[in-house]
C-alpha cells in the first residue's frame, strides 16, 4: 500500500484528471460538430487505465481497445498529439490515419489500440513471447472489456500463454455493458472460474479505487518479469456515459438512477481525492491548482489540434506497405 | 555460369522451402517458426522436416490448433522486433484467422502513420485433386490479395520457392506465401546459395508469339503443357508465371500481350471476382490496341471441391482445355 501513496497517488490522480477532461472535451467537440466520426469516452473508468499503467514502465507494453483514449494517455501519450489524431490532422499520433480507435504510441510500447472487439489479445500475448524470446525482462498489459470475454481468440491466446508462461497481463475491465446489452445477459458461468481453468491465476480488484487496481497489476506485473507467467485481472468498474458520444437515450438499457449513483457515489477520481485529504496528502488547495495545470494543458492541447493542419492528399497512398 | 551450379543440384519444392527457411534461421536470430505440428511431425507434408532438430522448439513451435490466436501471437511478436513465419496447414483455414490476417496485419502499418511494422511471414498451401474436399482444397490467394497491405507470393518451381521464400522473410510488410500442396515433390534445379527473388517481378517460363499465357502456382504446369500441345498445332505460346500477385508485375504482362495479341489467364482460384478477373483486366487495359481478342479467363469451376475423383478433376483446369481455347483465339484473331 505504501508504495500508492503520497507523490505516487497525486501522480495518480492528475493522470485521471488529465483523462476525464480529455474525455469532457472530446464530447464538447463532438457535439460541436468539431469532430469527425465518433469516439468512445473513458469517463468513470480512469482508474483501471492509470492504476495498471502506473505498474508498468516505459518499455513494457499495452494493446487497447475502441475505448483506449484513457489507456493512452496513462501510457504517456500527450494530449495534443491525441486531439490531433482525434481531429484527422497530420500532428496526430497517427498522421490522422488511425483516429480514436487506432492510436498507436510505439515510443512509449502502445502496440495500439484496436477497433475489433479483442482484437488485440493476440498481439499482446505476441508481444509477451518476442519479450521472452529476445531476453527482455518486459511485459505486456492487454486491456479489453468483458465484452471481450465472448471473442474464442480470447482463450486461444490465454492457453497459450499459460503453456508457455509468458509475461503477458490480461486486463478485464468489466464495465457491465457490451455496447447497449448487460453482462449479464452474455456472459454464462463466473467469469473468475475462466483463468483457472488455463492455470492462470485470476485476481479481481474494485476497478474504481485506484490504489486498489496498482496493486494488484503490481503483484501481476512482478510475477510476469520474474518468469512465473501470465495472469488475469478483473476490474468492476462503470462507463458513465453512453457506448460513444452519440449514444444519449440510455433508458432502454439501464436506469438513470444507476448512472447517478456510480457518478456521484462510485467516482474514481472523487474517491482517491477523498482518501488523500482523510489521510493529509492533499487538500482542496492542491486539488484546485492540480485541475488548473491539467485545464490549461487540455485548452492548449485542443487549441494545437484545431489549428493544425490535415494531411496533405499525397498522405493517402503512404504507408500502405513498409 | 549459375545454370551450370543449377545443374548439379535438384530439390524438390517441399526441400527448397525448407532450406530457404533453415538459411534465414541461421542468418538472423530473429525468425522462427510457428504453426500446428511443424515441430517434430515437420507438417502433414513433411515440408520441415528437421528443422526442430537443428534449431530446437523454441524456434520451431508447435502451437495448438488456434489459427486466430496463433496468426495474432505471430503478429505481436513481429510488431515488437521478431521474424515469425507462421504456419497455416491448409488455406482453407485462411478464414479462421482473417481478422488477424486482414483487420489487424494487413493494416497496422498505414493505422499508425507508418510507425508500427508487421514482418510477418503467413505460409500456407492451395491447390484442388488431391481428394481433399470442400475444407481442404480451396486456393484462396485472391481473398488477401484483395486486402491492401499484404503482400502475395505463389511459387511454381523450387527454385522459386526458395527465393520467394527469403524474399518474404526479409520483408517489412506480412506477406502470405502460398505453395501448392500437389507439388511438394515436384523436382527442380536449386542453388545452394543464398538468393532472393524480388516481389513483383513476373517470369517468363517459356517464351512464344501467338497468345500468352499466364498462370500461377500449379497452373504454370498446365500452361507449359498446353503450350507443347500448342506447338504442334504450329502456335507459339508465351507461358509468364507472375509469382506474387501483389505487387503484381503488369509492366511484363501487358507487354507480352502486346506482343502476342491474344492472353489467357489460369489461375486454381474460383473463377469469379478472382486472379483471373484482376490479371484479366489489368491486361486488357494496357494492350487493348494491340490486342486482337478478348482476354479470356479459366479459374476453378464456382463450386465447393468435390470429393469424387470423377467431379473433383472437372474442376480444374487442364492442358486440354486451355489448349483448345487458344487454338481457337488464335484462328479467330488471325
Amino acid at each position: 500500500m505504501s508504495a500508492a501513496k503520497g507523490g505516487q497517488s497525486l501522480d495518480m490522480y492528475r493522470s485521471m484528471l488529465r483523462i476525464r477532461l480529455f474525455e469532457e472535451q472530446v464530447n464538447d467537440l463532438y457535439r460541436g460538430a468539431k469532430m469527425p466520426g465518433l469516439a468512445h469516452l473513458y469517463i468513470g473508468e480512469e482508474a483501471v487505465a492509470v492504476g495498471v499503467c502506473s505498474a508498468l514502465r516505459d518499455d513494457d507494453y499495452i494493446t487497447s481497445t475502441h475505448r483506449g483514449h484513457g489507456h493512452c494517455l496513462a501510457k504517456g501519450a500527450s494530449v495534443d498529439r491525441m486531439f490531433a489524431e482525434l481531429l484527422g490532422k497530420e500532428a496526430g499520433y497517427c498522421r490522422g490515419k488511425g483516429g480514436s480507435m487506432h492510436i498507436a504510441d510505439q515510443a512509449k510500447g502502445n502496440l495500439g489500440a484496436n477497433a475489433i472487439v479483442a482484437g488485440s489479445v493476440g498481439i499482446a500475448t505476441g508481444a509477451a513471447l518476442s519479450a521472452k524470446k529476445r531476453g527482455t525482462d518486459q511485459v505486456a498489459a492487454c486491456f479489453f472489456g468483458e465484452g471481450a470475454l465472448g471473442q474464442g481468440v480470447v482463450y486461444e491466446c490465454m492457453n497459450m500463454a499459460a503453456l508457455w508462461k509468458l509475461p503477458v497481463i490480461y486486463v478485464c475491465e468489466n464495465n457491465m455493458y457490451n455496447e447497449y446489452t448487460h453482462y449479464l445477459e452474455t456472459t454464462a458461468g463466473d467469469i473468475a472460474l475462466r483463468a483457472p481453468a488455463f492455470g492462470i491465476p485470476f485476481r479481481e480488484a474494485d476497478g474504481q479505487d485506484v490504489r486498489s487496481v496498482y496493486e494488484t497489476t503490481h503483484a501481476a506485473v512482478d510475477r510476469a518479469r520474474s518468469g512465473e507467467g501470465p495472469s488475469f485481472l478483473l476490474y468492476r468498474t462503470y462507463r458513465q456515459h453512453g457506448h460513444h458520444v452519440g449514444d444519449i437515450d440510455r433508458a432502454y438499457y439501464r436506469s438513470k438512477e444507476e448512472e447517478t449513483s456510480w457518478a456521484t457515489d462510485r467516482d474514481p477520481i472523487k474517491l482517491l481525492a477523498q482518501s488523500m485529504e482523510a489521510e493529509g496528502v492533499a487538500d482542496a488547495v492542491t486539488f484546485d491548482r492540480l485541475e488548473e495545470e491539467v485545464r490549461t494543458e487540455i485548452s492548449e492541447g485542443v487549441k494545437f489540434a484545431l489549428d493544425a493542419p490535415y494531411p496533405g492528399p499525397e498522405e493517402v497512398q503512404m504507408h500502405v506497405y513498409a | 555460369m549459375r545454370e551450370q551450379a543449377i545443374a548439379e543440384r535438384r530439390l524438390s519444392m517441399a526441400e527448397a522451402v525448407r532450406e530457404a527457411l533453415a538459411q534465414e534461421m541461421r542468418r538472423d536470430p530473429r525468425v522462427f517458426v510457428m504453426g500446428e505440428d511443424v515441430a517434430e511431425a515437420g507438417t502433414p507434408f513433411k515440408v520441415l522436416s528437421g528443422l526442430v532438430q537443428e534449431f530446437g522448439p523454441e524456434r520451431v513451435m508447435d502451437t495448438p490448433i488456434s489459427e486466430p490466436g496463433f496468426t495474432g501471437i505471430g503478429l505481436g511478436a513481429a510488431m515488437t522486433g521478431m521474424r515469425p513465419v507462421v504456419d497455416i496447414m491448409f488455406g482453407d483455414f485462411l478464414f479462421l484467422a482473417l481478422d488477424q490476417i486482414a483487420n489487424q496485419a494487413a493494416k497496422v502499418h498505414y493505422m499508425s502513420g507508418g510507425k508500427l511494422k508487421a514482418p510477418l511471414v503467413i505460409r500456407t498451401t492451395l491447390g484442388a485433386t488431391r481428394r481433399s474436399a470442400a475444407q481442404h482444397s480451396q486456393s484462396l490467394h485472391a481473398l488477401v490479395s484483395h486486402i491492401p497491405g499484404l503482400k502475395v507470393a505463389l511459387p511454381s518451381t523450387p527454385y522459386d520457392a526458395k527465393g520467394l521464400m527469403k524474399t518474404a522473410i526479409r520483408d517489412d510488410n506480412p506477406v502470405v506465401i502460398f505453395e501448392d500442396k500437389m507439388m511438394y515433390t515436384v523436382r527442380g534445379p536449386v542453388p545452394e546459395d543464398d538468393y532472393t527473388i524480388p516481389f513483383g517481378q513476373a517470369d517468363v517460363k517459356r517464351a512464344g508469339d501467338d497468345i500468352t499465357l499466364v498462370a500461377t502456382s500449379s497452373m504454370v504446369y498446365v500452361a507449359l503443357a498446353a503450350a507443347d500441345l500448342l506447338a504442334k498445332e504450329g502456335i507459339s505460346a508465351e507461358v509468364i508465371d507472375p509469382r506474387t500477385t501483389v505487387p503484381l508485375d503488369v509492366e511484363t504482362l501487358v507487354s507480352s500481350a502486346m506482343k502476342t495479341g491474344h492472353a489467357i489467364v489460369i489461375d486454381e482460384g474460383y473463377q469469379s471476382y478472382g486472379v483471373t478477373a484482376e490479371i484479366a483486366s489489368v491486361i486488357s487495359d494496357g494492350a487493348f490496341y494491340q490486342l486482337d481478342a478478348p482476354v479470356k479467363r479459366m479459374g476453378a469451376m464456382d463450386v465447393p471441391i468435390p470429393f469424387s475423383p470423377a467431379l473433383e478433376d472437372l474442376t480444374v483446369p487442364t492442358a486440354e482445355k486451355v489448349a483448345e481455347l487458344a487454338a481457337k483465339l488464335c484462328r479467330k484473331g488471325s
